[in-house]
């Protein structure tokens, strides 16, 4: 048993390495599509700041969400025009540790927290309709962190580990990204009834190497965002894997867009500890056909307006107004994109 | 471990097959044979919250006379001062007020000591307010308006950052020296002469008000104070009603007045007391004295306990499911010596279905509320006349 244990250690230390060596993306000569950022996008009353700008959604009136790291983790709403409106969820119980929000088709709010390994669903008004996950007690002194290596858990069906994101199909089925310890992805009826996950640690196809991001598609197709692996994995609605794209560099958030043609947009995101030497290489968002054909990209890395400093939300109601936003920049920028603009693809480019 | 409780099962079986399911006496059946269903509704939006008030996990619920609802919640976050040499906690938990509609009242208790880590609430007959809290050690008398009466226990000063424990070793290998935690010192003077030392009694506690953890709170008809204690300490500890220690008894074990986490309690009007001993799975009937009375082994593992009041009393209690998985959830309706009269619920997360149930408030035993851990809420539960039983 500990031998096994001890294999493990070394697998987990391995695979993290492409963590901190962001990768190039494979994919060559793509399209540059022209943006610009709204300054000022957000409006913030004096004295309310953001901290990292981890989630970032918008619901069907425009209106943005933003969740962030502050001194305490808080999700706050604006309209349309950047005008802040609310805080949502002062001193909630399942609020610890930002990692995603994401509006579904009825204006529900749902926001993951990887500090808590919960999953709160709010109503518009944002009243809580429903959690998946539980919040570790504190009861028994605090407790030290594992050492690295140290194997996770067994998964559970209700019981997340660090969780990432979260999506829905056109039945309302629940699908999480989970996450950092766990290493699945989990799918749970609209009652929030467990039905079944997928996935272990590893690089095989169908293994995960932090599931940092997913969406889902019209059809119910699930992408994860395999950070680790520096790829895509597209499954089916019942969780089966279809394909694996792996020429976008590293994804950290995914974004697939609403309407009759969808597309995905994928952020080889530059990493949160400002390497020098990935700074050329990453910092850009790919926009796909969701069989995963290249059509464009967008961004750099770097901390004025228009660059971004670690991207980790994404949101892409309307398809060329997206909003982004950055860890390291505390902030969401507003993105127009001209894609009418676009430079002609070469010969070589539009290739997977 | 596990075979142990299959033959516990099989034998509860084989008891049950030998008796009418109306036979009045313990230990008369599994869980699931032939219980009558009680219907029942929910009431939509029962609690209602002003904007940006929320409740966190619903650990405990009770009314009081005039069907004011209180609401003790884990919430917001415990926050640890650092730069100390030790470790200090504060808050994590508030005290909720609600009337009889379900609408909001108050707040008591705000900036409170004592409020870390929330296990439940309970009205006593003259309105006041005892709330208990798991990681403070203390129960809290409030009176009827939110002050404080009286304290029993006391919050530690500090806590300590524990230090990661590896996976235990393999099977005969030696430990080197480690310090005597609990339960580990019987081993290890084992081998230096003398005669081994009798097993330790884990969860004895010491006689006072040195909680480890404590879970409940009832009295009895005189005033008397019975505190379950709880997750470290595995007893009940009676105190007159001015909170002098009077007796405890029990110890962490799986024998009469043993227990193993007596998650709840409540008292009867004639002075029994029922102690929900979830981890034995069963509810273990004490007299005023504390003398063992019976246990009940036909509710699978209780949570909660709750007796109603009035000339007919009725046990309630709880199978609740554990937070990572669906399974029971359902409640039962009890005569006080255990028949039952009839179960309800399932465990999940829509109206009607419930989270890890954490208290009961049967003080209506047609109307009762039940606060849940992981839905984040109380329901108020009318409960109509049983049917048929369900086999």
């Amino acid at each position: 048993m500990r031998r096994v244990q001890v294999c493990l250690a070394i697998a987990v230390l391995l695979t993290a390495i492409p963590l901190f060596a962001q990768s190039k993306a494979k994919v060559q000569n793509v399209p540059e599509i022209p943006y610009d950022s709204v300054p000022n996008a957000l409006k913030l009353p004096d004295n309310l700041y953001l901290g990292e700008g981890i989630g970032v959604a918008t619901n069907s009136k425009g209106h943005v969400y933003v969740y962030t790291r502050s001194e305490r983790t808080r999700l706050f709403e604006f309209d349309q025009n950047g005008t802040f409106i609310k805080e949502i969820g002062k001193d909630l119980y399942g609020f610890l540790f930002a990692h995603a929000v994401r509006v579904d088709k009825d204006d529900n709010i749902w926001a993951v927290d990887e500090g808590s390994n919960m999953v709160v669903k709010f109503d518009p008004n944002g009243k809580v309709l429903m959690l998946i996950g539980r919040r570790p007690e504190a009861v028994e002194g605090l407790e030290a962190t594992p050492p690295n290596g140290t194997p996770p858990p067994n998964a559970q069906p209700y019981a997340l580990g660090r969780p990432t994101d979260i999506g829905w199909d056109a039945q309302g089925n629940i699908f999480i990204s989970d996450g950092y310890t766990n290493s699945r992805v989990v799918k749970y009826d609209k009652f929030g009834k467990f039905i079944k996950s997928v996935g272990t640690r590893g690089t095989a196809p169908g293994q995960m190497n932090t599931p940092h991001g997913l969406q889902v598609d019209a059809k119910g197709n699930v992408y994860v965002a395999d950070r680790g692996n520096a790829r895509i994995q597209v499954f089916d609605n019942n969780l089966t894997l279809r394909a694996i794209y792996d020429h976008v560099g590293n994804p950290w958030t995914l974004c697939i867009t609403p309407g009759p043609h969808q597309y995905l947009y994928s952020s080889n995101s530059y990493p949160d500890s400002n390497p020098a030497a990935a700074r050329d290489i990453t910092g850009e968002v790919y926009k796909m056909e969701l069989d995963g054909t290249v059509i464009g990209k967008f961004g750099k890395a770097g901390k004025q307006l228009k660059e971004f400093s670690t991207i980790h939300g994404l949101d892409c109601r309307n398809e060329n107004e997206l909003w982004v936003s950055e860890i390291t920049a505390w902030r969401a920028q507003k993105i127009i994109l001209h894609p009418q603009q676009a430079t002609k693809p070469t010969s070589t480019s539009a290739a997977r | 471990m596990k075979r142990i409780l299959t033959l516990t099962f099989v034998a509860l079986l084989v008891l049950a097959a030998g008796h009418a399911i109306s036979a009045q006496q313990q230990n008369f059946g599994g869980a699931q044979l032939a219980v009558p269903e009680i219907p029942f509704d929910s009431v939509p939006n029962f609690l209602k919250l002003p904007d940006n008030l929320y409740l966190g996990e619903v650990t405990g619920v009770a009314t009081n006379s005039k069907g004011h609802v209180f609401v003790y919640t884990r919430t917001g976050t415990t926050t640890a001062t650092l730069g100390g040499s030790r470790v200090f906690t504060h808050g994590g938990s508030r005290l909720f007020e609600f009337d009889d509609k379900g609408a909001y009242v108050r707040e008591i208790g705000v900036g409170i000591y004592g409020f870390v880590f929330a296990h439940v609430v309970r009205v006593d007959p003259q309105d006041n307010i005892w709330v208990v809290d798991e990681a403070a050690n203390l129960v809290m008398k409030f009176d009827p308006n939110g002050r404080v009466l009286m304290t029993i226990g006391r919050k530690p000063e500090s806590i300590n950052i524990r230090n990661y424990e590896p996976p235990a070793p393999p099977a005969g290998a030696a430990r080197a020296g480690g310090p005597a935690g609990e339960g580990r010192g019987a081993g290890a003077g084992a081998g230096r002469g003398g005669p081994p030392p009798a097993p330790p009694v884990v969860g004895a506690g010491v006689a006072g008000e040195s909680f480890n953890r404590p879970t409940d709170v009832g009295w009895d008809a005189q005033g008397n104070i019975f505190v379950s204690d709880g997750y470290g300490n595995s007893r009940v500890v009676k105190y007159d009603k001015n909170g002098v220690f009077l007796k405890m008894v029990g110890h962490r074990g799986t024998g009469p007045l043993e227990f193993n986490t007596p998650h709840g309690l409540a008292v009867d009007g004639q002075g029994n007391v029922y102690v929900a001993d979830r981890g034995n799975n069963r509810i273990q009937v004490l007299d005023n004295e504390l003398n063992f009375k019976a246990q009940y082994l036909n509710v699978g593992s209780p949570w909660t306990v709750c007796v109603s009041p009035g000339p007919h009393q009725y046990l309630f209690t709880s199978n609740s499911n554990y937070p990572n998985n669906f399974d029971n959830g359902e409640m039962y309706k009890m005569e006080l010596d255990g028949k039952i009269v009839g179960r309800f619920g399932e465990a999940g997360k829509q109206l009607k279905q419930f989270g890890s149930v954490h208290e009961i408030d049967c003080r209506d035993p047609n109307g009762i509320v039940v606060g849940e851990l992981t839905n984040w809420r109380a329901q108020k539960l009318l409960l109509k006349a049983p049917t048929a039983s369900t086999q």
